[in-house]
């Protein structure tokens, strides 16, 4: 059962200033799909006369959120808006949330139009109390719409785009369509596109005016949006042709299309926006060349883990709680290397061990967090495990599931990567890179050769507060508990 | 006990034409005659006792006497002299043989009434032959398509399928037999259980008199104690669209499937529209709606007509145009599309013209009332629905009950449901066996076929708490979601919503509303409960087994709040229809 994400409104008297927002967490739990009550805020404070438009803005869905993208507006422009009711759907960096509000009133203007995205406390929309304040809301929000986002919104575009019969290049584009034959004369200049070709243009952000339209009349249909996209186009649902004819086959309809044989994705091509995400990460990571980083590599013979691993796997015991109990147990015994840094001035030591383990997931990175590594046994740990990757995969891990970690490990063992080099994500002290294990030919203790499985290990630190001796003695231990891993199951 | 119908329509069987040429020929000479004496005697027998019915055991022992001495078809004579009942050809005719004639019918012939059942065109009506049935064919295949196409889905339950392609003439094919099939059993129940069904349109020459056959050669008139009209509805067209039934056309063209439109514009987002949405979309088609009202689905609850957008119209090839009206609509023609010209409702500013392969006209459906006669009866129609009060009698011009006429289903626009006119049919026949008996129509639950399914009873949140206002109570409403139930997981189909609106001070169910895999199956828990009178302290105790979707509607009662004094009704040992 969800949490619900509840945010109060700096709705202020109209002279005082700003009030704090603040957030709390309610348990209304029926349903799973978290929703979330819209902040609106006053921002002009000295003019009375507008006290009755709020904005809405981009909440704050998680600690980590930033910024935010607009999955869907559930309302339209000048629909009326009653307290409680979800107005839009936000794409977080790790959920879809609905947005509640909490006033009734009527959403006057749409700043952020679908598909867009908004920094967290910027005005997405605006919010008027009565019908009659629509309009002076209107007009707000277009002088606030230049800095706010640099597509127009769609009452603007009806703006730029009359119905009525206008000659101007968009007409020029529609009649160079494959069929110039076909009788234009009923037609004046408006643009044709069927429902999903529309869908599509909003998708890949193109202006239905600037596409050649293969489809009857000229008509704009969903493969010229993918083509003008660089798109390949999507399966449809395909009629096979039947021994009897359709009676209206009359009708102008182009031959069906026939599905593509199942064929590998095709690689997207172009510039493809990032999603909330991918954003996120991009954004960590340029955030991470603030922090003086160093590295230290050790190698580690697995071959009584794999032993282990191997006694213990059908227990649903898996190799990633396998290595975070091992890194966990390690941190217990050289807590400098399970602390952080933010201000740059002191050491901010963990209470708890929490293991965040880098996973990809859907062209994206998350890292959902195995608390108190240290002291939960190994079952329930790899049960856990379980359970975080399946809610990632659902996109329903809550903010304390992803941002509480104090270690990080990333391991691309499984596919064969022998070592690699990770990148201190800002906010932690270390984390560490897993290789493969691999058969080694090695000089044992007694003076011959023999094959041992070793690991390669790369952790990577902040400098401020971790040096080079202790991540080495990290390092040992960490060694220690992996070759002799009676402990681990304890 | 035997039973004789009217029919209209194509079911002339020779058994029966024997039968006419029998009757008319004695109604020529000696029932004419009797008919002037109807009027006063109807007065005396049926009315100054007071009853709702006719004398019904002379009436049914007289009718039994004339099957046992002559053969089926037999007029039923008088049992006794002066001042006793009058004979009549049957209890109960029945003019219209949709869903709301038969369940008539059937429950007649229960109640040991000797029936006859008048159809003009084909037996089982709208829902049968042009409606839910042929329809529920066509969503059968359209349900399992969008499940073949969903690879996401197929793939997360770990199925892989090559693409799936579909035959439309066998889809069509399918659904046409569905309703031949479902015809057939309909017929077969009611001759089975010695129902009479006659050929021909119907119509109402006098009081207790009914005239069948041919139109413009209805020659064969019956009497009968009871008369149900149960007409039906056909679709419903707004003036300035033409019909061609290729391009654009009704339900009843869209249900033959004879072509698959590239785009297809659907006027009007109810049930009707949004169930051809479903078929549409998963067999290729994109969509686009054109909705009078401010917005799609109007007549759900808001919550629920939210989530389904969400659901059923975003994630599709469906695009949509509300607060307007198609006010022309050209068919396709010289190898133009159809066009569509949409004007503002309120202002009637014309909007923009649409250019699309089909237009496909769900804006509800219309009364069939017309040459029924009921000017013979001084009855007025009202925008042709047949004005009836409470207990389905038909009301006249001046809102007088007339005498044995009852009206059931579309033709009184009351709830135009098949079932919600079955039950009116039932209702009916159990005031005329001598029980009286009123329908709550708030007990009877709606659905819509898309997938997933949505269905409803009672009353939606608005219209519950405009009515707590009015009436000094509270309400709550209790929500759950299919995301927390097993089986629907299981099914990997976690997207729904149940909700149920209800007092707390009582704990009646004032309405039940679920969106999700299943719903029209699952809302009978609930308008059984409001049937029977129910509260939700009855109903949360009753065990569901696990893990079935049953156990949402448990949870849904389950997490209902009531107040302290809320009582468990002294109902619940037995039904009672209120």
């Amino acid at each position: 059962m969800a949490t619900s994400l509840h945010l109060s409104l700096a709705a202020s008297a109209p002279a005082s200033s700003l009030r704090s927002s603040s957030t709390f967490f309610g348990s209304s739990g029926v349903l799973a799909r978290r929703s979330v009550l819209v902040g609106t805020s006053r921002r002009n404070v000295n003019l009375v006369v507008e006290a009755k438009i709020r904005e809405i803005f981009m909440p704050a869905l998680s600690s980590t959120m930033t910024e935010g993208k607009i999955v869907a507006w559930n309302k339209t422009e000048g629909e009326k808006l009653t307290k409680g009711e979800s107005v839009v759907v936000v794409e977080s960096d790790k959920a879809d949330m609905d947005v509640e509000t909490f006033y009734d009133g009527f959403l006057a203007k749409i700043v952020i139009g679908e598909g867009e995205t908004a920094p967290v406390g910027a005005a997405i929309g605006l919010l008027a109390e009565t019908e009659e304040e629509i309009a002076e809301a209107k007009s707000k929000g277009s002088e606030q719409k230049a800095p706010a986002a640099a597509k127009p919104s769609p009452v603007e575009e009806k703006v730029l785009h009359p119905p009525a019969p206008v000659a101007t290049p968009p007409v020029a584009a529609v009649q160079v369509a494959p069929e110039p034959a076909a009788p234009e004369v009923y037609r004046s200049g408006r643009i044709v596109a069927t429902p999903y070709a529309k869908k599509l243009a909003k998708q890949y952000n193109i202006d239905l005016a600037t596409v050649a339209g293969s489809g009857p009349s000229g008509r704009i249909v969903a493969e010229d949006v993918e083509a003008s996209a660089g798109k390949a186009p999507a399966p449809v649902a395909a009629s096979v042709p039947s021994v009897a004819q359709p009676a209206a086959a009359a009708a102008p309809t182009p031959a069906a299309p026939v599905a593509p044989a199942a064929a590998p994705a095709p690689a997207p091509a172009g510039s493809v926006a990032f999603t909330s995400m991918q954003a996120g990460v991009a954004r960590n990571m340029v955030d991470s060349m603030s922090v003086p980083v160093f590295r230290v590599g050790y190698t580690v013979t697995t071959d009584a883990l794999d032993a282990l691993y191997k006694k213990i796997k059908s227990k649903g015991v898996t190799m990633t709680a396998l290595l975070a109990k091992a890194c966990a147990l390690a941190l217990a015994k050289h807590p400098v290397v399970n602390a952080c840094c933010k201000d740059g001035k002191s050491f901010i030591y963990n209470e708890d061990i929490n293991i965040a383990v880098a996973v990809a997931m859907d062209g994206g990175l998350l890292t959902p967090v195995l608390k108190n590594a240290d002291k939960v046994d190994i079952y329930s740990l790899s049960r856990s495990w379980k359970e975080l990757v399946d809610k990632a995969r659902a996109k329903q891990l809550s903010p304390a599931e992803y941002n509480s970690g104090t270690f990080v490990l990333s391991n691309l063992g499984m596919f064969g990567v022998d070592r690699f080099d990770a990148i201190l994500p800002p906010g932690m002290g270390a984390i560490m890179a897993v290789g493969a294990s691999v058969p080694t030919v090695v000089a044992t203790g007694n003076g011959l050769f023999g094959a041992k499985n070793r690991m390669t290990v790369n952790v990577t630190a902040d400098h401020r507060i971790i040096y080079g001796g202790d991540l080495a003695v990290f390092l040992q231990t960490f060694a220690a508990i992996i070759e002799n891993p009676t402990e681990l199951t304890m | 006990m035997e039973a004789i119908a009217v029919s209209r329509g194509l079911v002339g069987a020779s058994r029966l034409q024997s039968f006419f040429a029998d009757t008319s020929s004695s109604s020529s000479s000696s029932c004419v005659p009797a008919l002037i004496s109807y009027a006063g005697l109807k007065k005396n027998v049926c009315f100054s006792a007071s009853k709702p019915a006719c004398e019904l055991g002379a009436v049914v022992a007289a009718s039994r006497g004339a099957v046992v001495k002559g053969n089926r078809g037999l007029r039923v004579e008088a049992a006794a002299t002066n001042g006793s009942p009058q004979s009549f050809d049957y209890d109960v005719v029945i003019i219209g043989a949709g869903v709301g004639g038969h369940g008539a019918a059937l429950h007649a012939v229960e109640r040991g009434l000797k029936t006859a059942i008048v159809e003009g065109d084909v037996v089982g009506g709208t829902c049968v032959n042009r409606g839910c049935v042929p329809s529920k064919a066509l969503l059968a295949v359209s349900g399992r398509m969008r499940e073949l196409h969903d690879e996401h889905h197929l793939k997360s339950l770990g199925i892989q399928v090559a693409a799936a392609e579909y035959d439309r003439q066998a889809v069509a094919d399918h659904a046409n037999n569905l309703a031949t099939k479902i015809r057939g059993n309909l017929t077969n129940s009611m001759k089975a259980l010695g129902v009479d069904i006659l050929t021909g349109i119907g119509s109402v020459v006098a009081p207790q008199v009914v005239k069948y056959g041919r139109i413009g050669f209805a020659d064969k008139t019956i009497t009968a104690c009871n008369i149900i009209i149960a007409t039906g509805s056909v679709p419903f067209v707004p003036p300035g669209i033409e019909i061609d039934g290729k391009t654009v056309f009704t339900s009843d063209h869209a249900l033959k499937l004879e072509w698959i439109p590239d785009w297809i514009a659907i006027v009007g987002s109810g049930y009707i529209g949004l169930e051809f949405s479903d078929v549409y979309t998963a067999l290729g088609s994109e969509v686009t709606f054109i909705e009078a009202l401010d917005g799609l689905m109007p007549g759900f609850d808001p919550e629920i007509g939210k989530l389904a957008q969400r659901i059923l119209i975003n994630p599709r090839k469906i695009d949509y145009h509300v607060g307007v009206l198609a006010k022309k609509i050209t068919p396709a023609k010289d190898g133009k599309p159809v066009l569509i010209e949409l004007v503002d409702t309120k202002t009637k500013e014309p909007k923009e013209t649409l250019e699309v392969d089909a237009a496909l006209i769900a804006t509800g459906r219309a009364p069939f009332t017309k040459g029924l006669g009921l000017e013979n009866v001084n009855v007025v129609t009202q925008r042709g629905f047949v004005p009836v009060d409470e207990r389905m009698q038909v009301l006249d011009g001046e809102g007088n009950k007339v005498p044995n006429l009852y009206c059931i289903g579309d033709a009184n626009g009351k709830m135009m449901l098949a079932h919600a006119a079955s039950a009116q049919g039932i209702s009916v026949i159990e005031q005329i066996a001598g029980r009286d008996n009123v329908l709550n129509h708030n007990s009877v639950p709606a659905a819509c076929f898309t997938h997933p399914e949505i269905s409803m009873v009672g009353l939606t949140e608005p219209q519950a708490r405009a009515l707590a206002e009015k009436e000094g109570f509270k309400v709550s409403v209790a929500k759950t979601s299919f995301k927390a139930n097993t089986k629907a997981l299981a099914e990997n189909e976690g997207d729904g919503l149940a909700k149920m609106i209800y007092r707390p001070d009582t704990g009646e169910i004032l309405g039940v509303h679920i969106l999700g895999l299943h719903a029209a199956d699952l809302i009978h828990e609930a308008s059984n409960a409001i049937a029977m009178g129910n509260t939700i302290k009855d109903i949360k105790f009753a065990v569901h087994a696990h893990p079935t979707l049953s156990e949402v509607l448990d949870e849904l009662f389950k997490s209902a709040h009531l107040e302290d004094h809320a009582v468990v009704s002294e109902k619940a040992a037995e039904p009672v229809a209120v």
